[in-house]
């Protein structure tokens, strides 16, 4: 039976697509733009999700459900895959048993991110295949294709999106599910055990795993040639992913050949399209992976030449750098100059009171990554530094080392609840391990507002709402070895108990943890919206 | 034949709703027949930023970013962000505008000018009047959907794929008031 067609987003689509493929577990931890795959996935009947603590730790819980035979999907954004970089090498070597796909969402541009990398380097050095698709449709295919790929060649499988993929809707076609059955764990010490006698005969594996999926590029379907002209030609395309819609966007009669697997490559083939043209055009974002691959054996090319290594392209971008039919409209002078919309904290955010303090009392803030990093925008300007999850209290550490406790008495860590529990956790514990002084503020406003309101181990909710065990400041900050009068919880709402409490724990200038407790307000409407509906 | 596609640059402020708006011309579109594609950035720009939405429809739609200089409407929610998308208009393409001012968060007077800027610079410029609407709707949160009432005259969906499509999205309960807010906002576009 024909169902009826879909408006999906990518992101719904990945969750589709798994869920079409029998996939039995979700993992993953909340980073635009991926954060609504596994929201999609857990409301489908049969699949068990998690918010993971960290992207680390999704992983290796996927792992575990794909050693024990469920086909498996764990998400998250560019920079989560740098903290699941440590399963995620070793786990190419001990490979798969239900198919396991790894989404890494790019932000090309830098939407919602603080740095800008380009993932296609990770399916390099780590040596696993990497499906990149165009549209939702194609995204819901990858990932059922990317499943089949894992079980067949024995290894995980990386479905890269990017931002406008992620967040585009395009129109799918939906199939029915194909259920598979969850084997369980077999033992087999050579292929899950990698110690270094068993691991070096893996990398012997690893190595020929990808020539092998190399050579089937074809019968996978990873790569599509269009327009190929019957004689030598001047100028072909190689293009995949989201610049793919640009380039048929402006050159729709141009030779292309479309990746649908940007790692490994297609070598063969794709050498052989270059051959029939005098120069070839590779449209990427970000990296010049792809030309790169092509200039090493020899093809000319154009790309990086003319097109930016930074940020989107967009089609007016090819239009302006190949030429192409133009249809520019000419905007008459504005009356003014047009006023920017800076993000800022809500009206009513409970991280408001503290910066207002930080502000005033002149602190050198360690910041982390969340909403609250806009408290280092007007009119605050009560942030310092912001370099990756957990950063905050680490960072404080390593500035006490440089100049002294006294100097750096007025030096806070401030982090979110998701954040701290992220990794923040390990910081505090090295900061009493090795005797510093930080002052940790954690802003706990009961959710991860940032990525859209998701539960976190601190807001006693799992992903499906239902009540769980939420971690105890007290006791955690006791274990790690704080003192009792260094530990103190406020709320956000009363300033001078939030003021009293900061200026007592500076005065002491001793390990301290500062909890600030006060409601995302947007979280607090949207509840009260289901409640009342 | 020449592949003939539809676009609309929907644009306002974190908050009005847009991408409401902009999911239910998606739908319709797609009962209609055609493919479809939407694109709008979500994130760090939902808290009181500038909010863009494309949406373009036709037989086989590539890119879900319009190129600029391509849009057939601007349909806009807020005066300065009209402003700030022109480049994305086409030569002869029309601009919906809500006469509504919401004052960035890093300014203190709202600058002066911009209906002033549009009725000189663009033919086809259909502004309309918060006021007219909220009054007759008695009813501030359907005034996308209004919005959209007015759009539906400028491009060619039928009113059954509308009705449809707001059927499908609306908040339950609020189905007839929406349908009333769309039918209202066609009459704006007729005078």
């Amino acid at each position: 039976m024909c169902k009826e067609k879909l408006l999906l987003s990518g992101n719904e689509a990945v969750a589709r697509g798994a869920w079409e493929a029998g996939v039995k577990a979700g993992t993953g931890y909340p980073g635009t733009p991926s954060t609504e795959i596994l929201e999609n996935l857990h409301k489908y009947a049969g699949v068990e999700c998690e918010w993971s603590v960290n992207e680390k730790v999704a992983l290796e819980v996927g792992l575990g459900a794909s050693y024990a035979g469920a086909r498996t999907l764990v998400t998250m954004k560019h920079v989560g895959v740098n903290v699941a970089a440590d399963p995620l090498f070793t786990a190419v070597y001990t490979g798969v048993n239900g198919g396991l796909v790894i989404v890494t969402a790019d932000d090309p541009d830098m939407h919602s991110s603080q740095n800008e990398q380009d993932n296609r380097n990770y399916a390099r050095s780590a040596k696993l295949p990497m499906l990149e698709p165009s549209d939702s449709q194609e995204v819901k295919e990858y990932a059922i294709k990317a499943f089949e790929i894992s079980e067949e060649f024995d290894t995980p499988v990386f479905l890269r999106m990017v931002t406008r993929i992620a967040h585009s809707m395009t129109v799918v076609e939906p199939g029915e599910r194909h259920e598979h059955a969850v084997s369980g764990f077999t033992r087999n010490l050579r292929k899950y055990v990698m110690v270094p006698g068993f691991a070096r005969e893996r990398h012997k594996v690893v190595e020929k795993r990808l020539i092998d999926i190399e050579k089937n590029a074809g019968r996978l379907g990873m790569y599509r040639i269009e327009n190929l002209p019957e004689d030598h030609a001047k100028t072909g395309i190689v293009t995949a992913g989201i610049c793919y819609t640009y380039v048929k966007e402006v050159f729709p009669e141009m030779p292309v050949f479309k990746l649908g697997m940007v790692h490994p490559l297609p070598g063969r083939e794709l050498l052989e399209f270059c051959a029939e043209f005098d120069e070839v055009i590779v449209v990427e974002e970000l990296d010049p992976f792809i030309e790169d691959y092509l200039k090493a054996r020899g093809v000319k090319t154009r790309g990086k030449d003319v097109l930016p290594i930074i940020g989107e392209y967009t089609p007016s971008m090819l239009r302006n750098a190949f030429g192409g039919a133009k249809q520019v409209n000419n905007v008459p002078a504005l009356p003014f100059a047009l006023p920017s919309r800076p993000p800022g904290l809500c009206a009513g955010c409970p991280h408001r009171t503290i910066y207002e303090i930080l502000s005033k009392m002149g602190a050198t803030v360690s910041g982390d990554i969340g909403c609250y990093a806009l408290g280092a925008l007007p009119p605050f300007h009560a942030m310092d530094t912001c370099v990756d999850m957990g950063a905050s209290i680490t960072v404080a550490q390593g500035m006490e080392i440089a100049v002294g406790r006294e100097k750096t008495a007025k030096t806070v860590a401030v982090i979110g609840d998701s954040t701290f529990a992220h990794s923040g956790i390990t910081g505090l514990i090295n900061a009493s391990y090795n005797k510093r002084h930080t002052l940790t503020i954690v802003l706990d406003n009961g959710t991860t507002a940032m990525t859209g309101m998701q539960p976190n181990p601190l807001s006693g909710e799992t992903i499906n709402g239902v009540p769980t065990w939420a971690l105890d400041y007290r006791k955690l900050a006791e274990a790690v070895g704080l003192k009792d009068e260094n530990i103190k919880i406020v709320d956000a709402y009363k300033k001078t108990e939030v003021e009293d409490a900061l200026n007592e724990l500076i005065e002491r200038n001793e390990l301290s943890l500062l909890v600030i407790k006060g409601p995302c307000m947007i979280n607090q409407r949207k509840k009260k919206k289901t409640a009342t509906a | 034949m020449k592949n003939k596609i539809t676009n609309i640059l929907m644009v306002g402020v974190g908050g009005q709703g847009t991408v409401l708006s902009s999911n239910i011309l998606s739908l319709a579109a797609m009962f209609d027949g055609h493919d479809v594609k939407k694109n709008e950035i979500h994130g760090m720009s939902q808290r009181g930023g500038s909010v863009f939405s494309h949406i373009r429809f036709g037989e086989k739609v590539y890119s879900p970013v319009i190129p600029e200089g391509e849009a057939d409407v601007l349909f806009s929610l807020e005066e300065i962000e009209t402003l700030r998308w022109l480049q994305f208009l086409k030569p002869a393409g029309s601009i919906i505008c809500l006469d509504e001012k919401i004052l960035p968060s890093n300014q203190t007077s709202y600058p002066e000018g911009t209906l002033e800027f549009l009725k000189k610079n663009y033919k086809k410029l259909y502004i309309l009047e918060p006021q007219i609407l909220k009054k007759e709707l008695n009813n501030v949160k359907v005034l996308n959907v209004a919005l959209l009432g007015a759009l539906s005259k400028l491009i060619e969906i039928s009113d059954n794929s509308w009705i449809k499509a707001i059927r499908e999205l609306v908040p339950a309960g609020t189905e007839e008031l929406n349908i009333k807010a769309f039918e209202a906002g066609k009459q704006l576009l007729s005078y």
